[in-house]
């Protein structure tokens, strides 16, 4: 267990390395949130003047836009904290050390959350100095929203992960693309009965569906659906142990196939 | 062809010229060593798709030996050494470290093994130091400090230790590799082609680290090269290998007088054109 914990905190030490070399990693972490929330938040900005019928929703659009940064920086930062190991062609050395998956999973998952740390605590801060909205009003509901994103987050990347261990580099783009395709189905911007009543299922087998209704819970009505959060957190628990073992079995399936020694395209 | 014979090493499927393949039918090549191997490969075969990278491999090497796996471009050299290492799954047959299976239990045993190649970079944005500390960490490596410092001063490191590594030259960076290769004291020590990129000056040096560390230690040594000088001067024992089959092996000098030859060199080059 200590020497787990140990190389644990050796490869998340690699990857402090990695972010700590280059002022310009740090500033790009921040830099996209930031320049999406900017534009979000001007029209958050418009609306809330208009005294139109939106006026009163605004402040939704910028909280699913907080939100769904959580979900899809923090996919983003397990999976590009992992190609860093292809792209320095270092995975061979990883495979042959004692190192084994799920450690290197929970090394990832650290340094997903550090990225995702730093790229949005100065973005909440921005957003209420800019435009005087207070993501942290949400209260303790905060906590389990980012929660429930985060292991969403974590599920994904070790599927995209494995894909990128299994096929190569040329999955290398499934690490940006792959969220799009949750985006109109888990209801980011729209309550669910906004969908067609046949995709409500699927909606609703996405974790982030819950996330995004409670959230749309509190700020409307000023309600936290704890039984939301309780059902979000029991399906992320399915998923998380989903995308671990999708991961192993890509994985099996590289050393399998030969793909360990290539890790190219 | 039915699905299991798909999975038969080929000799079984065609028929193999005996002056090609010396050693190919035996069962694993026992060289008169009383204790158990420290690697054992029995009928190793990998094929990808319908090519046979390896086929019907057997060799063992005794502990404390140092052993050249020797062949061209292509011949399987590397798709076995990365089946020792348990980075491939062979198709057919098992490649044992140390007593353990690594296609099914090799992180028993990976704490023990280590290894160097020059198409496996070490992370270029991290100094050589953090990249010590953080290799040492990942193999449990007791008094790390300690390891480093012997490290860096058996390897000359200590005018670049501070450096990224990525910015290194080629010999420089091949010596930072060897000496992450022997940062947990290995036991077996897989190389590939440990001084590719090194003049032979930084080259010869290198095997008398090498040679050093395995006379202290009595570590057990798998390396691949296309130096012949090198796999003489270094390797008790060499396996050659081409289209992923052994065609021969021996102790270099046997082998030279075997086929003939003035010297490996020759022997390589007469097995490549043969076989």
């Amino acid at each position: 267990m200590t020497q787990s914990l140990n190389r644990i905190a050796a490869m998340t030490a690699r990857y402090y390395y990695i972010l700590r070399s280059s002022w310009l990693r740090l500033l790009e972490i921040v830099y996209w949130p930031a320049m999406q929330m900017m534009v979000w938040g001007f029209l958050y900005t418009y609306l809330y003047q208009s005294k139109s019928a939106m006026a009163s929703t605004a402040g939704l659009l910028l909280g699913a836009v907080l939100l769904w940064d959580v979900l899809f920086r923090g996919q983003l930062g397990f999976t590009f904290t992992f190609l860093e190991e292809f792209w320095s062609r270092n995975l061979a050395n990883l495979m042959m050390s004692p190192l084994q998956p799920f450690e290197l999973a929970a090394s990832l998952m650290l340094m997903s959350l550090i990225r995702l740390v730093i790229g949005t605590l100065p973005v909440t801060l921005l957003t209420l100095l800019l435009f005087g909205f207070n993501v942290y009003a949400m209260g303790p509901g905060l906590i389990a929203f980012f929660l429930n994103l985060v292991l969403t987050s974590w599920a994904i990347g070790l599927v995209v992960a494995g894909l990128v261990i299994r096929q190569g580099l040329g999955a290398e783009s499934l690490a940006y693309s792959i969220m799009i395709v949750l985006l109109p189905l888990c209801c980011v911007y729209y309550p669910v009965e906004a969908l067609p009543l046949w995709l409500h299922p699927v909606a609703w087998s996405l974790t982030p569906t819950y996330v995004f209704e409670g959230m749309r819970a509190v700020l409307l009505d000023g309600t936290f659906r704890t039984d939301l959060m309780i059902e979000c957190l029991a399906l992320n628990a399915v998923y998380l142990g989903v995308g671990f073992a999708t991961f192993v079995a890509l994985l099996q399936s590289a050393r399998h196939k030969g793909g360990l020694l290539t890790m190219g395209e | 062809m039915s699905r299991i014979e798909r999975f038969l090493p080929r000799r079984h499927l065609t028929p193999v010229s005996p002056d090609a393949t010396p050693a190919q039918d035996d069962a694993p090549v026992s060289l008169g060593i009383d204790e158990a191997p420290a690697i054992v490969v029995e009928d190793l075969c990998k094929k990808y798709r319908t090519h046979w990278a390896v086929d019907d491999v057997n060799f063992n090497v005794p502990k404390g030996w140092t052993v050249g796996l020797l062949g061209g471009n292509g011949a399987g050299k590397t798709t076995t050494i990365a089946m020792i290492m348990g980075l491939v799954v062979p198709s057919f047959g098992r490649a044992m470290v140390l007593g353990h299976d690594m296609a099914t239990e090799r992180h028993k045993v990976l704490s023990r093994m280590n290894f160097e190649s020059p198409y496996v970079a070490l992370p270029g944005r991290l100094t050589v130091r953090q990249n010590l500390t953080v290799f040492g960490r990942l193999y449990g490596v007791a008094n790390l400090k300690a390891r480093i410092e012997e490290l860096i001063e058996d390897f000359g490191l200590g005018d670049v230790l501070d450096r990224v590594t990525g910015r290194l030259s080629a010999g420089q960076k091949t010596r930072v590799a060897v000496a992450k290769a022997l940062i947990n004291d290995p036991d077996v020590l897989l190389l590939d082609e440990p001084t590719a990129s090194l003049d032979p000056d930084r080259a010869e040096w290198v095997r008398g680290r090498l040679r050093a560390y395995q006379k202290r230690r009595g570590a057990t040594i798998l390396l691949s090269s296309h130096n012949m000088t090198e796999v003489e001067q270094l390797c008790d024992f060499v396996v050659i290998m081409s289209q992923g089959r052994i065609v021969a092996m021996g102790r270099p000098g046997e082998l030279a007088e075997r086929f003939k030859c003035r010297d490996l060199d020759e022997v390589f080059i007469y097995l490549a054109r043969v076989a």
